[in-house]
């Protein structure tokens, strides 16, 4: 997919710089773009360093273990009846706090295995809803910190660079609302098929 | 608000500590193991970087990045969220690094504290590379059909992107 859009990118400044008549511009764009992008890199790095050592002193304090038992009770209804299974529940309030607290390193690998034992706790067959609400929230962001977004502002000298996190969190409460509830709402939109059986 | 948030890092930071220390945790030694992996999630994304900012960079010069907010303007206007975001909207469901890389260029260009900039930062920090996490998901887990996932997923970024320039007026 990425390869896709990434060629259309590079046909479009083709196509549209040749009817603007700047390919001149274009061609200069693009030595500029490849050095912008490890000075962004470098200047965003420092933070992304020390950030990522916050949190590993955070997960090794037994901090995101407490986060994650406050939090099971929370997600248990959203997995219905697979949230009796201790086991994959575990694996959801893990991945919830890790994605919280932007341990992005942990967060994808939990998340997997999550889903792995909910698909399994529901059947190992078709599309189950447990599997797709873990899904789905975790294609809404509810990271607390947003670090790597401050560096970047940090690194183009904005005067408070955190000062754009009660906005976040406003936005991510909604988005996280909105997913949850559009999963609901489409459910009856997309049925999940009747047993297989070997046919179709 | 804005006490609130330069409070709470170097609260969080202090009481990370503390609460580290008390917990026996060998305090330093854990900090810089995880900054080694901040540091090669920083190496690993800089080839991304460099090809999709290198690409937004060619695409802008060609003029295409204005002409996709001056079609998408309207539509946008409608939900509040400024043009200069137009090409980060379509981007950052897709791409995590492309997504980094256009919304630093609008905060740049348009200056980090101005309207366009914070709007461009909110939605950053709000949203996540949604169609990518389905796809990793479902291929990981094998599910061949992925039923409602995707238009619910897609209605979470649109409202993380309305919202994202609704809080930024709301609280600038």
């Amino acid at each position: 997919m990425l390869s896709w859009i990434w060629v259309v990118f590079l046909a479009l400044s083709f196509v549209c710089g040749a009817l603007t008549g700047r390919l001149a511009a274009v061609t200069a764009a693009m030595a500029e773009g490849a050095g912008q992008a490890v000075t962004l890199l470098i200047s965003i790095t420092g933070l992304m360093c020390f950030w990522s050592g916050v949190m590993e002193i955070i997960s090794r304090s037994g901090l995101a273990a407490a986060v994650a038992r406050l939090l099971r009770p929370v997600l248990r209804p959203l997995f219905g009846a697979a949230s009796r299974d201790g086991q994959a529940m575990e694996a959801v309030s893990a991945n919830v706090t890790a994605n919280l607290l932007g341990l992005s390193n942990a967060s994808t690998p939990i998340g997997l295995r999550a889903a792995q034992r909910l698909y399994a706790v529901c059947g190992g067959r078709g599309a189950p809803d447990a599997v797709l609400t873990l899904v789905t929230l975790n294609s809404a962001s509810i990271q607390l910190i947003p670090s790597t977004v401050a560096a970047v502002r940090a690194s183009l000298g904005a005067a408070a660079p955190f000062d754009i996190m009660p906005a976040v969190w406003g936005a991510s409460v909604v988005s996280v609302l909105v997913v949850i509830l559009a999963g609901r709402l489409l459910r009856p939109l997309f049925p999940e098929k009747r047993v297989e059986n070997g046919r179709t | 608000m804005n006490g609130l948030s330069s409070a709470l890092v170097p609260l969080l930071l202090a009481a990370a500590g503390v609460y580290a220390l008390y917990n026996h945790v060998d305090v330093f030694p854990a900090f810089l193991t995880g900054a080694k992996e901040g540091l090669h999630t920083a190496i690993g994304i800089l080839p991304t970087m460099v090809g999709m900012l290198t690409a937004v960079y060619m695409l802008r010069a060609s003029g295409c990045i204005d002409l996709l907010g001056q079609v998408l303007a309207p539509l946008l206007a409608r939900l509040g969220i400024p043009e200069e975001c137009a090409a980060l909207v379509l981007l950052k469901p897709v791409s995590g690094g492309g997504g980094l890389a256009l919304g630093s260029e609008v905060m740049r260009q348009a200056g980090p504290d101005s309207y366009a900039g914070r709007v461009a930062a909110v939605m950053l920090g709000a949203s996540e590379t949604s169609i990518y996490t389905i796809s990793l998901y479902c291929s990981h887990v094998g599910l061949r059909r992925t039923r409602y996932a995707l238009p619910a997923a897609l209605l979470g970024d649109l409202a993380a992107f309305t919202a994202s320039a609704f809080f930024v007026r709301l609280l600038f």
